[in-house]
């Protein structure tokens, strides 16, 4: 492991930095022996308190491992997890001040939607009128008060959702639990609800970890994000971060459109460096990891930032011809063939050439990024 | 490279599914409805006469001769009948009561629990009343229950009570683990999640939710309690003749009317589980 990744492993689980939730070096393995399944490798990361914190990855990448982990339905292999200061890592889930949305909303069906809100308060011994109040306050904040009487059975599918939010509140938790909570909505519901949880999170000031596979999802509602891809943190940042600065060429491609183009790095000053394309023509791109050495390195440049010009203009970083133009309503992708035989896509609102022209490709300093594999 | 204009088509569901779906099913095989009746006629044909019977006006389960209730009534009035009626409920209630519970309890301790060596085997172990013949049950347990009866000196119902609550557990565990398994697990990890004890959890969530499974456990055991015959048989001291052993004894001198309003009614009292049976699970669902 290169000293700065391990340097920043460290900072990413300072104790005296503030957090709600300090996951400490957790592994996750299911099974035993030669069929052990490593579902989370030795991951790190801090949750700050009120934050909206997306866990973000393919299915698979273990960001629902690591929920289930906080929630208390999986114990660690190895590693700590510390809730405000406290080792929560094997306690029981009904001990762990943190409730869960879960995928299916799991709505106790034999209860109603007011039975399913109060029920975990009533677990906590609170009294009757507490009880009363604050089922009443989150039937409001859900607005759900006029069918409090109803069964789960009968709702829709957005009700659910609204219900199970609803009863994963009422209790106060110190942290909420969020797997794929929209992923069984429709696009327009699945909208709605996007704007809904962003407000019941500021409204509730309760720290939100969410899961996803959405990139758009996360990008929209999150504080920050976490990429996790085969049981790792790839990167944690903040949306802008995450989609303006990608550390590693998995989050490049995970998060939105990307090109990604092989170049040759010259050399190297503080954190930018002198690029050359096989193509011809140079540029100075931004460097993502320090210990980046010179040698064949991949290029991340995002569509909307690559510029076409006529091929004579001196910006002209190379040269190549517009393979294809493809319109998408509020733009339209051109797929540009560079001289090396490599393709490129430039998104703009207005397209000037056809395809066989010859342009001229500007991908501007500010937006060029070197990315580690 | 990612591209957001990439169309992304579903598959449409191609009409040609449709049709080999309806060229694949069993209705339109040729035959098919005159098995179907054939099956129908020989399964309740019988019945039919047995009812058709315990409303004839006259000795004979033969010749029909007028509509009457006589045998309803004579069956009420015969002693002998309403013994055996109260000893065969007696009998059903209490070991479909225990059975119940105990099938219950091994059904969680077969699906909620972390798999474990041995846990095939102890399926095994529940169902094996199914397989052995029930002669052989009913022969071992009558040897066993001589050599306590001979040790303690005690007598009494008890062991028939005991024999009945045996056989039926197998019957009322399967439908209780078959509603197990389909429940969701996530439903009791939300009751864990909302603060509930594995014990909160099982009282407030998994016991409500298995409710129906169960009903239809107790109602199969108290049906297959009712029934038995052999075990009965052989393990019934004096004065315990349950109804089946007490039927088998009035066959023996010839088919009465009398009988034949008894089963009637037996079989209109299983009838009324099949239908509470049905209505509760669909209701369920």
């Amino acid at each position: 492991m290169p000293a700065e990744a391990a340097a920043a492993k460290t900072r990413a689980t300072d104790p005296s930095e503030p957090h709600m939730i300090l996951v400490d070096h957790v592994t996750k393995s299911f099974g035993r022996g030669e069929q052990a399944v490593l579902a989370l490798d030795d991951v790190s990361v801090t949750i700050r308190p009120n934050e909206f914190f997306t866990l973000l990855g393919p299915s698979g990448c273990g960001k629902t491992t690591l929920l289930r982990l906080i929630a208390g339905f999986e114990l660690p292999t190895r590693g700590q997890i510390l809730l405000d200061g406290q080792e929560i890592g094997h306690l029981p889930p009904y001990r762990r001040p943190v409730n869960t949305v879960f995928q299916n909303y799991a709505l106790f069906p034999h209860m109603t939607v007011a039975e399913n809100i109060s029920f975990g308060l009533e677990m906590l011994g609170k009294p009757v009128k507490e009880i009363a109040d604050t089922t009443a306050r989150m039937l409001d904040l859900v607005r759900m008060e006029h069918l409090a009487g109803r069964h789960t059975a009968a709702l829709s599918g957005g009700q659910q959702q609204r219900v199970a939010l609803a009863r994963a509140l009422a209790p106060h938790p110190k942290v909420l639990l969020l797997d794929e909570p929209l992923s069984a909505l429709d696009l327009k519901l699945r909208k709605a609800m996007q704007i809904e949880l962003k407000r019941l999170q500021s409204e509730t000031g309760i720290t939100f970890v969410f899961v996803t596979h959405d990139q758009e999802e996360a990008l929209t509602m999150s504080d920050r994000i976490a990429v996790m891809d085969t049981g790792h943190i790839l990167q944690v940042g903040t949306p802008r971060d995450i989609y303006n600065h990608p550390a590693r060429r998995f989050v490049a491609d995970f998060i939105g459109d990307i090109n990604i183009i092989d170049a040759e790095l010259e050399s190297v000053s503080g954190d930018r460096g002198r690029i050359t394309f096989p193509g011809g023509g140079t540029a100075t791109a931004q460097l993502q990891t320090a210990s980046m050495r010179p040698g064949r390195v991949s290029l991340a440049i995002r569509p909307e930032n690559v510029e076409l010009t006529d091929p004579g203009d001196a910006r002209a970083t190379t040269q190549g011809e517009i393979e294809n133009v493809v319109y998408f309503g509020v733009g339209s992708n051109v797929h540009v063939r560079l001289r090396d035989g490599s393709e490129l896509i430039a998104r703009s609102a207005e397209v000037k050439g056809q395809t066989g022209d010859r342009v001229g490709v500007i991908l501007p300093d500010e937006h060029l990024q070197v990315i580690a594999d | 490279m990612a591209d957001l204009t990439a169309s992304r088509t579903k598959p449409v569901a191609a009409p040609s599914a449709r049709k080999a779906r309806r060229m694949t099913d069993l209705r339109r095989q040729p035959g098919f409805n005159a098995m179907a009746w054939g099956c129908i006629v020989f399964l309740y044909s019988p019945i039919v006469v047995l009812i058709v019977f315990s409303f004839n006006d006259n000795r004979s389960v033969v010749r029909w001769t007028e509509f009457s209730l006589r045998w309803y009534g004579e069956a009420f009035q015969n002693k002998g009948i309403r013994n055996a009626t109260v000893i065969s409920l007696q009998v059903a209630s209490v070991a479909t009561f225990f059975a119940t519970i105990f099938a219950t309890l091994a059904a969680l301790a077969t699906t909620r629990v972390r798999a474990y060596k041995g846990q095939t085997l102890a399926y095994a172990i529940i169902n094996q009343p199914l397989m052995v013949p029930e002669i052989v049950t009913a022969v071992s347990t009558l040897a066993l229950f001589t050599i306590i009866k001979k040790a303690t000196g005690v007598n009494g119902i008890g062991y028939l009570m005991l024999a009945h609550t045996v056989f039926c557990i197998p019957f009322a565990y399967m439908p209780i683990r078959a509603r197990l398994e389909d429940m969701d697990l996530t439903m009791e990890q939300a009751g864990a999640d909302l603060y509930a004890t594995p014990y909160q959890v099982f009282r407030r969530i998994t016991l409500p939710l298995l409710m129906p499974g169960v009903f239809a456990g107790a109602m199969l055991a108290f049906v297959v309690s009712l029934d038995d015959i052999i075990i009965s048989l052989l393990v019934a001291g004096p004065g315990e003749t349950t109804l089946p052993i007490f039927i088998l004894g009035q066959i023996r001198r010839g088919i009465t009317p009398e009988i034949n309003a008894v089963s009637t009614l037996l079989l209109g009292l299983s009838l009324f589980f099949v239908i509470l049976l049905f209505w509760i699970t669909r209701k369920r669902k």
